[in-house]
């Protein structure tokens, strides 16, 4: 009976082998490449032309950095949805996650009928963005909404400036709740009891077994629920399309790219340009996303 | 210059200005000329045949992208085509209706990708943009055809190269709309100035009522009352120049008309930026509003008959007595062809339907806020409203189409859309707004 050969490396594949293991290295490689870098390449080099949309980009003007220079001096829109965007994040990191947490944290306590409000909270994720905003639209509408029908005020929830963005947020924050609620339980189920067990034989309380004990054992989900948090913020974006294309007071950089590069107006080269400027956002977050991933490798 | 005295010279002043070449006062006496000839229809029709029987044997099916998603017009367009596939037995016509927002928003891939054999569009810039960019197919020849179609009109669906690109269905008028049950019982009567709209607009006040209905949630009605607005206050010539991007949006006569404006705007419905133009409509059909600066489309949120009855509207008032109020705008809307359509002859002898008064007389009575452009469509069976529209307009001297027709969509959507909202926000700043508007102005015409 022939010995099995020790493996010495990949000169010792058979050849089907090595077929198989180029294609798996190749067909990923080739789709992140043409589903992200290329993309990703193209909109910087379409951000310095004046490309309209139509027609070939080999006919697109190089205008250098003027739709950049357009961007940050005659471009009213920006400012906002860079706040906006910031302001977006900050309600999602420092409110809506937390409340998520907090509801998984009571719900996991197995209370009396706790599937009831599982399914209740977590309703919501399941229906799109675009649906969200017009069931809110119903609740926010100004003449014909629940909230001043109910209180008889004629707050113009979605359309005043000083409101509409708060109003949008809790819209988005009732789904994103949800989300983090359903992770984060999905989390706490993981956590061994033994450990909690330990805690409260040690004479813990509550609020020290969670704060000391649990989570820095979910340490890895709670990883993840930032991350989600952070992608979910910037990618902000169908809510307020929904509500009224991202204007007047709902400005975000995701919905100013789409309000530049679709429709008639096609200006491919300056909305590339302002995708550019998240580009360039979401990178830092990434970063920092891996710095935190790495350091937990070591 | 004298007033037009047919629709034929009102529809000579709808000519844009880049293919008018010559002025505006020559064509129009031109266009008296051309008035005299279509005063004889039949005999015009006599030489065309209405239904387009060019094209030879066109069968299969022709498809064609609807913009019209509202359920009033949906329906007349179908009307139209299950008129046409009667007509022609050979033939289908396939409709593709599409929410009228999306459509606009996605024309450009629309047209770029596989579009529908024929697709409804409007006349003005953005015809003429996607003619020249080579996304339109040439229906010169179904113009060969096409009977009670004015001269002007044939112009005013030409495009750069001179050959025509557009069949015109439909138009609607701009104007002051109100209820004339309301204006009987307060007693009140049309305002001729704007100094007696602004005195009227205080009694509507203290009788309860919203002066001027106002909803701009979609951004572009609040357009409407800045064309308004600037033909009162500059004129015609002034506005066709300001949307050609050759006048500066920061000298004293725009600003003129964004600080009359600002005297106007506490008449005006608050929190419009929440509401859309529909909702804003019934505010005027509950009777809590007493006037609403709209197109003719309004009457579509107003019950048939009666409530239609009910509905009237007059000319905004003049703002200057040098201007004069003569100058109005009303939109064309109508159908363009695809560059390759899979069934050309189909596309083409469903164009020269379109266009046929048949075919428009079935449009106007399926929705009754718009009117046909086609001069032999009955007029007899019209509403009081779309008579009405019809002695407005030929009345007008010159007629405007929209700002988002007669300037630059990039400019209108990206810089338009965000000022006008800002200045309804905030109409103390306005040195700030002008400005704004003529640095882009000036970054995205010079591209």
């Amino acid at each position: 009976m022939a010995r099995r050969a020790k493996y010495k490396g990949i000169d010792h594949l058979t050849p089907v082998d090595r077929v198989v293991v180029g294609l798996m290295i190749a067909v990923p490689t080739i789709l992140v490449l043409w589903l992200v870098w290329v993309p990703a390449i193209g909109s910087v080099l379409l951000s310095f032309t004046n490309w309209d949309g139509i027609g070939p980009i080999s006919a697109a003007k190089n205008v250098g950095l003027r739709n950049y220079h357009d961007v940050l001096t005659i471009y009213p829109p920006f400012v906002p949805a860079l706040q906006h965007n910031l302001i977006w994040l900050a309600v999602m990191f420092l409110f809506a996650t937390p409340v998520g947490m907090f509801l998984a944290v009571l719900l996991d306590r197995e209370v009396r009928g706790s599937r009831v409000y599982q399914t209740a909270i977590y309703l919501p994720v399941v229906l799109s963005l675009a649906l969200v905003g017009f069931i809110w639209q119903l609740i926010y509408s100004r003449d014909q909404g629940l909230i001043n029908a109910v209180t008889g005020g004629s707050i113009d929830w979605y359309g005043d400036q000083r409101y509409n963005l708060w109003a949008a947020l809790i819209a988005s924050s009732w789904r994103h709740v949800g989300y983090i609620m359903l992770l984060y339980l999905a989390g706490l189920k993981g956590v061994d009891p033994t450990l909690r067990e330990a805690a409260k034989v040690d004479g813990a309380s509550e609020r020290q077994t969670f704060f000391r004990v649990v989570f820095p054992v979910m340490f890895p989900i709670n990883i993840i629920v930032l991350v989600v948090t952070v992608i979910e913020s910037l990618r902000a974006f169908d809510l307020v399309w929904v509500i009224n294309k991202g204007r007047n007071g709902l400005e975000l950089i995701s919905t100013l790219v789409t309000s530049n590069i679709v429709g008639e107006a096609s200006r491919i080269g300056f909305g590339s340009a302002l995708a550019t400027f998240m580009l360039v956002i979401s990178s830092i977050f990434i970063v920092l996303y891996l710095r935190i991933v790495m350091r937990e490798q070591r | 210059m004298t007033r037009p005295t047919s629709e034929a010279e009102y529809l000579a002043s709808l000519v844009p200005a880049s293919v008018r070449g010559v002025s505006r006062r020559t064509l129009l006496r031109g266009a008296l000329g051309a008035g005299t000839l279509l005063a004889a229809p039949t005999l015009l029709a006599a030489c065309g045949g209405s239904g387009g029987s060019s094209g030879g044997a066109a069968t299969g099916t022709v498809t064609v992208g609807s913009n019209q998603s509202d359920a009033v017009p949906k329906a007349a367009i179908q009307a139209v085509m299950d008129a046409f596939q009667k007509a022609n037995p050979g033939l289908t016509a396939k409709v593709n209706t599409i929410d009228h927002n999306s459509f606009q928003e996605n024309i450009n891939n629309y047209l770029q990708g596989s579009p529908d054999d024929v697709w409804m569009w409007f006349s003005g810039y953005r015809m003429r943009f996607f003619a020249s960019k080579g996304l339109a197919g040439d229906v010169s020849d179904v113009w060969k055809n096409l009977s009670g179609m004015s001269d002007a009109l044939k112009k005013a669906s030409t495009g750069d190269d001179g050959k025509q690109y557009f069949v015109p269905s439909t138009y609607y008028p701009w104007a002051v709309f109100y209820r004339k049950s309301v204006f009987s019982k307060y007693g009140y009567t049309e305002p001729k100035t704007l100094d007696e709209f602004k005195a009227l607009g205080a009694r509507m006040k203290k009788d309860g009522l919203v002066p001027i209905a106002f909803g701009d949630k979609d951004g572009w009605p609040a357009m409407g009352t800045f064309d308004q607005l600037n033909l009162r206050i500059n004129g015609y010539d002034f506005h066709v120049s300001l949307m050609a991007g050759k006048e500066a949006w920061n000298g004293d006569k725009v600003k003129k008309v964004f600080d009359t404006w600002a005297g106007l705007l506490d008449l005006h419905q608050p929190d419009s930026l929440g509401r859309t133009w529909q909702e804003a409509a019934q505010a005027l059909q509950q009777k809590k509003a007493g006037t609403y600066v709209l197109g003719s489309f309004l009457a579509q949120q107003f019950g048939k008959g009666a409530e239609q009855d009910d509905l009237s509207f007059f000319n905004f008032p003049e703002v200057d007595s040098n201007i004069g109020a003569d100058a109005i705008e009303a939109p064309i809307d109508g159908y363009m062809m695809a560059k390759r359509p899979k069934n050309e002859a189909g596309a083409k002898k469903l164009l020269g339907y379109v266009g046929s008064a048949a075919a428009q007389n079935i449009v106007v009575k399926a929705d009754p806020s718009v009117i046909a452009t086609n001069e032999q469509a009955d007029k007899g069976a019209y509403t009081a409203l779309q008579k009405k529209s019809v002695e407005f307009v030929s009345q007008a001297k010159s007629i405007a189409q929209f700002m988002d027709r007669d300037t630059r969509p990039d400019f209108a959507s990206t810089v338009m859309i965000p000022a006008i909202q800002s200045f309804i926000k905030n109409p103390k700043d306005i040195d700030g707004l002008v400005n704004g508007i003529e640095k882009q102005k000036q970054s995205i015409f010079a591209s």
